[in-house]
């Protein structure tokens, strides 16, 4: 899971629907596994199969049109319940960003802890994207991680996006906040004698 | 600025990464057995050890069958879970309340009724409700799966410091209009994502005069208004609450904390980045008609047309439509349902099951209806049967489960089958959140109790 990430040009996937709920990214009873594989499989799967296990032909990721590394979300991605098990089934199927013009925290968050770069964008650009990949599936993206910049390639069209210095260092290298907090041990030591835990 | 929020934050702040997260002790870790394997899974990995064993409790709640809890789960998968976490709790040296321990429970209905949260304190859990330990004064927030095993390593978490809002709620909640139904308000005026983002205070009349298990209820749906977290300061129903119960302090540990609780709240010059104001006689007993928690009207109103709507917003609410089988402008009082379900983390506590019996007692459930009750936990089903509730409930054809998340979630056997319609005291309306094709209305006990008994969606006011 730990995939160091720079550039990414790829095409796009697009669901445009907001409020896309964890339970709709992955059901509830595909949660029971003890481990993180396999969840690519389940992604989005009441969307995706009928209750036959079929593929539902018109939704997007049965769609042979639609491709790439990049899924493009209506505002309000991610929100509910906080299984990182969604995170999981996104990175599994093989997506490396989600581009939203809103993400719900704890999801946000998960994300960025399996390596999924999630990008803000402003609903306008958000709404061209969904335009430009409608006239031409094929057209791509440029995320570009080092300048924090996202461009839709159809209309050269680029917007600066947010992350924190932190987390786009760890992103970059492949590092995790768990070697972080490892090698601050003596800080946590210190805080619970002062605070007498 | 001075906000309570800010008060317990700032007090749990090892560190601050420069132009990065802050890095926050963590006092209070809960584990159930979903959210968890993968993180013990980490922790042997990398090779390391609980930093704080004793600080973490678990127990299986997703999974439990909700009858026969003595005998093995029949699904295999379900079983090997609750094991793993029992065998994860025992190699790590944790805290353990099993499958029939007499402590087992939803874990956010445990947590308090345990006096395991506590004021000031900061908690997490692998479980977005986490929040409703918020009623406690506490800040405790929802993680995922690896931040459970950042806080196993070090008690610490990286998080960036959210904003901070004030919800206040004013003037007097009227008949049959409770916690629940503040909760389901808010979100329909202020959509799932309005708090997305922030940190909530819950204030004024309203909340003061809710009882421990009605401010528990609220907090517990402040994720579903995408907050990261809500919370009460603490007041005297707080430590009246609290006190004798059984990892509450005592003695003079007692007195310390009291002292110490009771500069929990935020200060009279304190500045939130958002203050909000809504009037506790504008609400009314609650529904929800799509699928999502944010859409939600009064008992007695019509779900929305599409006037007004953006092209996003209009596809997104006709597919909610079309699965809830409802029409925009259509009025549902009176909509045939086929199951009830009292409980989960969000109104499975002692308080609902009085308030779903005191619309039942001496009626008879409808025909058409299956109900499914199921206490929060076993110190729940225990005052249930102190109190004569079961008998009650007994004769007006309700029966009473046993312990855990249940149909709120449908990750063991009470699934609701797909295109019936459920009421719900659970907290998500979400597509298949009850089972495959389920269709649930949110509610509060009491709506949920005047629907079991007439077969219909009926507002409670009318038959109490």
């Amino acid at each position: 899971m730990k995939q160091k990430f720079n550039i990414i040009t790829s095409t796009c996937v697009p669901l445009p629907l907001e409020n896309v709920d964890t339970d709709q990214i992955i059901p509830a009873r595909f949660l029971k596994a003890t481990d993180k594989k396999g969840f690519g499989e389940n992604l989005f799967r009441d969307w995706r199969y009928d209750k036959q296990g079929n593929p539902i032909k018109d939704f997007v990721l049965n769609d042979p049109t639609y491709g790439g590394v990049v899924l493009v979300a209506g505002k309000n991605f991610g929100s509910g319940s906080s299984r990182e098990h969604a995170a999981w089934a996104i990175a599994d199927y093989g997506f490396r960003v989600v581009v939203s013009s809103f993400f719900a925290d704890i999801h946000k968050n998960n994300e960025l802890n399996n390596f999924v770069l999630p990008v803000v964008v402003s609903e306008q650009f958000l709404q061209e994207l969904f335009d430009s990949i409608s006239a031409n599936p094929k057209m791509e993206v440029e995320v570009d991680l080092p300048n924090q910049t996202i461009t839709n390639k159809a209309t050269g069209k680029s917007e600066q996006f947010e992350i924190n210095a932190y987390k786009k260092h760890c992103l970059i290298n492949g590092l995790d906040d768990i070697d972080f907090l490892l090698e601050n041990k003596d800080k946590i030591e210190a805080w619970e004698k002062k605070n007498e835990r | 600025m001075n906000t309570l929020f800010d008060k317990i934050w700032d007090a749990h702040v090892v560190q601050q990464i420069e132009d990065g997260p802050t890095q926050l002790y963590i006092d209070r870790l809960y584990c159930h057995e979903v959210t968890s394997p993968q993180a013990f899974a980490g922790m042997k990995q990398r090779g390391l050890k609980c930093l704080r064993p004793a600080q973490i409790f678990c127990m299986p709640d997703h999974n439990t069958p909700t009858h026969d809890q003595d005998k093995p789960i029949e699904d295999p998968v379900s079983k090997k879970q609750v094991d793993t976490l029992a065998q994860n709790a025992a190699e790590f040296g944790l805290n353990h309340f099993g499958m029939m321990h007499p402590k087992n429970g939803i874990i956010h209905v445990v947590g308090p009724e345990r006096g395991l949260s506590l004021p000031g304190m900061t908690i997490v859990c692998g479980d977005s409700h986490t929040s409703t330990h918020g009623a406690m004064g506490a800040v405790a927030f929802g993680i995922g799966t690896s931040e459970v095993e950042m806080v196993m390593a070090s008690q610490c978490i990286l998080q960036q410091k959210p904003k901070s809002m004030r919800i206040n709620i004013s003037g007097t909640l009227g008949k049959g209009v409770t916690a629940k139904d503040v909760a389901l308000y808010l979100m329909s005026k202020i959509s799932t994502s309005g708090a997305t983002g922030f940190f909530v205070e819950y204030a004024g009349s309203v909340v003061k005069d809710l009882s421990m298990e009605g401010r528990l209820t609220l907090c517990n749906l402040s994720i579903e208004m995408g907050a990261r977290g809500g919370f009460i300061a603490p007041d005297e129903k707080t430590f009246e609450y609290i006190k004798g119960r059984e990892y509450a302090p005592t003695g003079e540990e007692w007195d310390k904390a009291l002292a110490y609780w009771k500069t929990l709240k935020s200060g009279e010059d304190a500045v939130f980045d958002k203050e909000l104001y809504f009037d506790g006689a504008d609400i009314q007993p609650m529904i929800t008609y799509g699928t999502n928690p944010g859409m939600g009207m009064s008992i007695t109103d019509c779900i929305p047309t599409l006037e007004g709507m953006g092209e996003a917003a209009q596809a997104s609410f006709m597919k909610s439509m079309n699965y809830m089988g409802f029409q925009p402008g259509q009025q549902l009082l009176g909509h045939p349902i086929d199951y009830v379900f009292l409980g989960a983390c969000t109104n499975g506590r002692i308080e609902d099951f009085r308030a779903f019996a005191s619309v039942v007692k001496g009626k008879k459930k409808a025909d058409s209806v299956i109900a499914w009750l199921v206490p929060g936990s076993w110190a729940v089903d225990q005052q249930i049967r102190m109190e004569g509730l079961d008998v009650v409930l007994k004769d007006a054809g309700f029966e009473i489960r046993q312990p855990g998340c249940s149909a709120c979630l449908a990750m063991n056997d009470d699934k609701i089958p797909a295109g019936k319609y459920s009421v719900s005291t659970s907290n998500r309306n979400f597509e298949g959140r009850q089972g495959p094709g389920s269709r649930t209305i949110l509610a509060s006990p009491l709506v949920a109790a005047a629907a079991a008994v007439t077969g219909v969606l009926t507002d409670p006011r009318t038959i109490i």
